[in-house]
């Protein structure tokens, strides 16, 4: 055939496959979006579910996503950041590095449900949490550590050794540099990047169903006191969150309007991550300028 | 004896600027603090993996171990059924309709997204960089971040009964697992092999279009060419998501934990039976060892696609 006219076909080809996908993207988008938001309403965001009638809520789901979401986070950071800054600052080239190295790669590549059944094992039989959100946090902390720790060492790695070297012209230690000077010229990035995680860590379902556990128990949000057994703060307690509902009503829920419900979470769920995409994006941006007086 | 007063005086001053200088100093104390906390997070994570690893597999060996279960049995075997003892009085604990169910889906929403992604991954890159910054880029982007279980229930609502009013049956089988798993695999597939075409230097097109190639020449016999162990090691990515996928194929694949026999018969993989067997059997009993054995050639078939890739690495590093 004539190049021209293969040239021609192929360019076409290329058009059609893209102008595909981005119809299926849009449609997928939309269908999440627009079916879902007329289910949304106030009442549905606060208030709690109801097994076998109509007109319940996700109001506890929502809050135990946040709240897991928070407890991971408040676990996981601080162990991503010692991990990104020995990788970035400290670590030798040799083969305990690169064994440490290989075994982040495994652990971001297990199927979440390994993880959530490692999990289940540890924390819920043998460490005797039950199901509860602190099973839960521990076992998204896995799920989330190496994502995050590679996203704060690149973080750390896209700062200029100048700055390094800077540090150490003053006489600073080396651990003095990477914690007054490293870290916080890194911030903005090390930022987005755990916003992002963050969006990952609220729609996980399959590694929380064993731990975190699918029922969520009526909750007293004028009781904050973290030892009684009805407050929302309480991490003992087993926690249903959003993704799990919906994954719960849909393979064995009963009430009459479980579609209509899950298709709200869903959408809830959706605009979450893209409001965390967002956010990344802002917070990155703005402490960017802030910082660089740009 | 003033002089001897002198002299032990000067010993106490000697010994106490002895002391001052040989003691480490605070900056160094923090420095060793701090190294040593940081390398204690990295040394949590290792040693997290390894537990993994090691808890898994023992559980999963204790199936062949303890219950004395033929391994070979074990994987090749067509009925599962733990609670029922066959005329052998072995338990029925043949994995082979799940092994198989996570391959085949596996396998086909691989060879689906594949030809799409690449295009795409094209298109984005080198036909209208443009439009594909500004538009498909963040689309993509987003679509990497919706959770599983919401392609799951799409696949539920939309997916399931279009497959039922085209093909017949009941909707649920391995044909809708393979288009849930193709829109989940899409994203990442895509964004991946924008990267490896993205990291193609752009003298390789200008030398060929120098040459006198058309832009698809230039495409299909130099930027595909040098950015292939790229592309391969996106896919592998995508057939390793595709294939430890959980809840999103649970919710429409079925769950009959049969062999096979086509497309749109309900069947089961690896990770729907552990999600829906793990909470209704005992830990210890067989049942619940067998599904462990299930967890453990998941971890296994994971391990296995990390392997590969790093083998595509390093053969693409070796080609340069």
């Amino acid at each position: 055939m004539n190049p021209k006219v293969s040239n021609q076909i192929a360019i076409a080809m290329l058009y059609v496959i893209a102008s595909t996908i981005v119809v299926i993207l849009a449609a997928l988008l939309g269908y999440i979006i627009i079916g879902g938001l007329p289910a949304i309403s106030w009442h549905f965001l606060t208030s709690p579910a109801k097994a076998f009638t109509s007109g319940g809520g996700i109001g506890i789901q929502l809050f135990n996503s946040f709240y897991l979401l928070i407890l991971t986070m408040l676990i996981s950071f601080p162990i991503a950041l010692g991990a990104g800054i020995y990788l970035n600052e400290y670590a030798k080239q040799n083969w305990v590095t690169s064994l440490v190295r290989t075994s982040i790669e495994i652990l971001s590549s297990l199927p979440s449900v390994v993880v959530g059944l490692f999990g289940f094992l540890i924390f819920v039989v043998q460490f005797g949490f039950g199901f509860s959100i602190l099973s839960g946090a521990f076992a998204l902390t896995f799920f989330n550590l190496p994502l995050l720790t590679r996203s704060i060492e690149e973080a750390l790695a896209a700062v200029p050794n100048e700055q390094r070297e800077g540090g150490l012209a003053l006489g600073l230690s080396k651990w003095e540099t990477v914690l007054h000077i490293i870290v916080p010229a890194a911030l903005p990035t090390i930022l987005t990047g755990v916003i992002l995680s963050a969006g990952r860590v609220f729609g996980e379902a399959a590694a929380l169903i064993y731990t975190a556990g699918q029922s969520a128990p009526a909750l007293n949000f004028t009781d904050w006191n973290p030892f009684n057994i009805s407050s929302p703060l309480n991490p003992m307690r087993p926690a249903e969150t959003l993704a799990v509902h919906i994954w719960k009503i849909n393979s064995e829920g009963i009430m009459p309007d479980a579609k209509a419900i899950s298709s709200g979470s869903s959408a809830v769920l959706v605009i979450s991550v893209l409001g965390f995409n967002l956010l990344a994006r802002f917070v990155g941006h703005r402490l960017f300028k802030r910082f660089t007086a740009g | 004896m003033v002089r001897a007063v002198y002299v032990k005086r000067g010993q106490v001053m000697n010994k106490k600027l002895q002391e001052q200088l040989l003691k480490r100093s605070k900056a160094a104390k923090m420095e060793r603090f701090g190294k040593t906390i940081s390398f204690l997070a990295l040394m949590l994570i290792t040693v997290t993996v390894f537990a993994i690893i090691i808890f898994v597999a023992s559980k999963g060996l204790s199936t062949f171990v303890t219950n004395h279960v033929n391994i070979v049995d074990f994987l090749t075997g067509k009925n599962w059924n733990p609670n029922v003892t066959d005329s052998k009085g072995q338990p029925e604990v043949g994995a082979l309709p799940m092994i198989s169910g996570s391959f085949v889906v596996t396998i086909l929403s691989a060879l689906l997204a594949t030809p799409f992604a690449i295009g795409t991954a094209i298109f984005m890159n080198e036909i209208s960089p443009h439009r594909g910054a500004k538009l498909l880029q963040p689309v993509i982007e987003l679509l990497v971040g919706i959770p599983s279980v919401v392609y799951g229930f799409i696949g539920l609502t939309v997916i399931v009964p279009a497959v039922r009013s085209v093909f017949g049956g009941s909707g649920f089988g391995i044909l809708a697992g393979t288009f849930v798993l193709f829109v989940m695999i899409l994203p990442t597939v895509t964004s991946m092999s924008v990267d490896a075409l993205r990291s193609v230097p752009r003298y390789y097109r200008e030398a060929a279009l120098a040459l006198g190639a058309t832009q698809w020449q230039t495409i299909y016999k130099v930027v595909l060419r040098s950015a292939t162990p790229g592309i391969l090691t996106a896919i592998v990515f995508g057939m390793a998501r595709a294939f430890g996928e959980a809840l999103a194929v649970q919710m429409v694949i079925g769950n009959a934990a049969l062999l096979p026999t086509n497309l749109v018969s309900p069947a089961s993989t690896l990770t729907s039976v552990l999600t829906t067997g793990i909470g209704n059997t005992v830990m210890g009993s067989l049942q619940n060892n067998a599904l462990w054995s299930l967890a453990l050639v998941l971890l296994i078939m994971s391990l296995i696609f990390n392997l590969v890739v790093r083998m595509i690495g390093r053969k693409g590093a070796m080609s340069k």
